[in-house]
């Protein structure tokens, strides 16, 4: 096994990561895990989309620690490779300093947006305000005064005001969930023609209004109101440019995944080539079972039995006809006849059995474990009839029942490093306080769940590369293909458009529902 | 007394006809219509004498049709198509084992009333 992991990694010449430098740690810590679990390649580049928060450094040790007790628990597989657990290799040192740089440009860039965005909006949301301050400060003398009718504009002006300042807060202030690639395109848009349109009443206000001091009060507390009213008008539009449009199912895009082609569908709407990847992987999280790269073993072996079986030798010297060759290895591959069909066939049947064989002690175990205990209801508290236990004790106490059953279910399924020891624990406990009975507790380990169930340590999947030949920004098409790849696998995402329905009217009188015996039929043959 | 032998004589009340099929376009056609069957109300039947008879009966013969050449007559109830039973069959059986689609010659035994009504009376007298 460690031979054919040394020959699958390869290394990239430009690798650069994009994330905190906290991330930058785990990176580290994962490549030390990865000999036990994974062997995929580490030769992506430009990793662009990552998912929310980072985690504490103090994950580090729990992790540390849950990896040796994973060793007593769960089934250990050995693997030799170059560097050991405590050294870090200079491709390593490299990464760690590039991240760093990295990291703080692509924050600049957040940041810069939301300063720009942020600033922008104070000063728009200020304008209407200082169009009406400005003359009272200015020339107070020369103003004509304020009558009823512009009293109530002040009182109008405030309201829609306080309107406009909580639907931007509604719609814009949120916590960003996503880094994208590029930016996006209609919140620029948006952006660009607030500040042009500002800027054009800025503009006009300052030549008409302040150069020759108008005195006509009314008119000027009018034109700001004008202003505001715009803003109401451009806030309308940035919610039907950013929420609504997108809301009516346009494209169904199938997503495949390329290690166990699991696949998925779902409706989008008319979105960009980048926000549609974002709900792929938001739904990818909930949807598709989680990556289990011990899955993928069987065939990797039967691959290399596959390649190893025939060898071509050159038996006439240089000026090799490379295509020739290949072509006569798939002609004798096909000939030839090999029974690794009956193979796999016997030994799915196999593991079938033995699957089944195990759940059904497993299932067995968990409900007699159940039986040992009873909840004791508050009048019986008072009682106290033995040692009362609360759920974490009670759980520890049946566990050693079932222990054994469900760790031999879980090495069968190849699903022991998704669940520690602690995690079965909790969850015992977990179950037992909300009264659930053994099957509620089985459901989680039975058959693998979406990845948000599991440990963020055990998902080979937080950071994600946007493939695709069309820029990102553009709108989604039909038969458009994108690939969103992370270390291990990657999805493939093919977009088709909702066809044209043509719905058409038939009315049919209920009176007109007759029927006849059909005893004498006459056919002509 | 005289000794009265008694000759069971069976006379065969049935007739074979031998119908060539002819060929329509992509289909080959009999040239006749069938009714009855286990699963029709046998009391609809104009042509059978016992109205709880549920065999499959000749309704109608096409002029110049190749039924009509071979001598199947309107009424004739069909006993065997090639050999195989047609007295306790289902309407669409029966319409199956006439038109299967490789067979060009269909030999059927049938039986006819004005047959049996004309040995009767050769009986009597």
């Amino acid at each position: 096994m460690s031979a054919a992991m040394d020959t699958e990694s390869t290394y990239s010449g430009y690798s650069h990561y994009s994330g905190h430098s906290k991330k930058a740690h785990r990176q580290g810590r994962d490549r030390h895990k990865s000999p036990r679990s994974k062997d995929g390649s580490r030769s992506e580049k430009s990793v662009t989309i990552q998912t929310p928060p980072a985690e504490p450094l103090l994950g580090n040790d729990a992790s540390r620690a849950e990896e040796g007790q994973d060793d007593n628990w769960g089934e250990t597989t050995t693997a030799i490779t170059g560097t050991s657990e405590h050294s870090i290799s200079q491709e390593d040192i490299a990464r760690i300093s590039k991240d760093l740089e990295d990291s703080v440009g692509l924050e600049c860039k957040r940041y810069l947006g939301l300063t720009v965005a942020a600033v922008l909006g104070l000063l728009v949301f200020l304008t209407p305000i200082a169009f009406i301050l400005l003359p009272q400060i200015l020339w107070r003398d020369d103003l004509e005064p304020c009558g009823t009718v512009c009293e109530g504009l002040f009182i109008s002006v405030a309201f829609k005001l306080l309107i406009l300042l909580i639907g931007t807060w509604a719609l814009f202030f949120r916590q960003p969930k996503a880094d994208i690639p590029r930016v996006f395109v209609f919140r620029a848009l948006l952006l660009v023609l607030i500040f042009l349109f500002v800027f054009s009443y800025w503009l006009f206000y300052g030549v008409r209004i302040l150069d020759s001091k108008d005195t006509n009060y009314q008119g000027i507390v009018q034109y700001a109101v004008s202003l505001v009213d715009a803003l109401l008008f451009i806030h309308y539009l940035a919610i039907v440019l950013l929420e609504l449009r997108q809301l009516q199912p346009m494209f169904t895009v199938k997503v495949v995944r390329s290690t166990d082609g699991e696949s998925r569908y779902y409706s989008l709407g008319h979105l960009s080539i980048q926000r549609a990847a974002l709900v792929v992987l938001e739904n990818y999280y909930k949807d598709f079972t989680v990556y289990n790269p011990a899955l993928l073993t069987a065939s990797k072996s039967r691959a290399a039995k596959h390649m190893a079986g025939l060898k071509v030798y050159n038996v006439d010297g240089p000026g090799n006809n490379a295509s020739g060759q290949s072509r006569a290895m798939i002609a004798a591959a096909a000939r030839r006849r090999d029974s690794s069909h009956n193979e796999l066939y016997y030994e799915e049947a196999d593991h079938e059995r033995r699957v089944k064989k195990r759940r059904a002690r497993l299932v067995v175990a968990v409900e007699e474990a159940f039986t040992h205990i009873k909840r004791l209801h508050a009048e019986e508290q008072q009682k106290a009839p033995g040692e009362m236990m609360d759920p974490r004790e009670a759980a520890q106490a049946i566990f050693p029942s079932m222990a054994r059953a469900l760790q031999k279910y879980l090495r069968t399924t190849r699903q022991q490093q998704y669940h520690s020891m602690e995690s079965i624990l909790q969850h015992l406990s977990f179950c037992i306080t909300n009264n659930m009975t053994p099957k509620a507790f089985l459901e989680r380990y039975l058959s693998p769940g979406p990845t948000l169930q599991y440990d963020r340590d055990r998902w080979f999947s937080k950071q994600w590369t946007l493939v695709s030949e069309e820029a990102v920004t553009s709108g989604l098409q039909d038969g458009i293909v994108f690939v969103l790849k992370c270390l291990d696998f990657s999805l493939v995402v093919n977009v088709k458009k909702i066809p044209f329905i043509k719905l058409s009217e038939e009315f049919i009188d209920p009176k007109s529902h007759k029927f006849v015996l059909r005893l004498q039929s006459e056919t002509s043959v | 007394p005289a000794i009265t032998v008694l000759y069971s004589i069976s006379f065969s009340f049935q007739q074979r006809i031998e119908i060539h099929k002819l060929r329509q376009g992509d289909n080959l056609i009999l040239g006749f219509s069938i009714g009855g069957g286990i699963d029709q109300d046998p009391t609809q039947n104009p042509f059978s004498e016992d109205k709880t008879d549920k065999g499959i009966y000749v309704t109608r013969v096409t002029e110049g049709g190749p039924a009509e050449v071979a001598g199947l007559q309107i009424g004739d109830k069909i006993m065997q198509v090639n050999g195989w039973d047609m007295t306790m069959v289902t309407h669409d059986q029966a319409r199956k084992r006439l038109t299967k689609r490789n067979e060009e010659v269909v030999r059927l035994l049938v039986t006819r009333q004005s047959l049996q009504k004309a040995v009767q009376q050769s009986m009597m007298s």
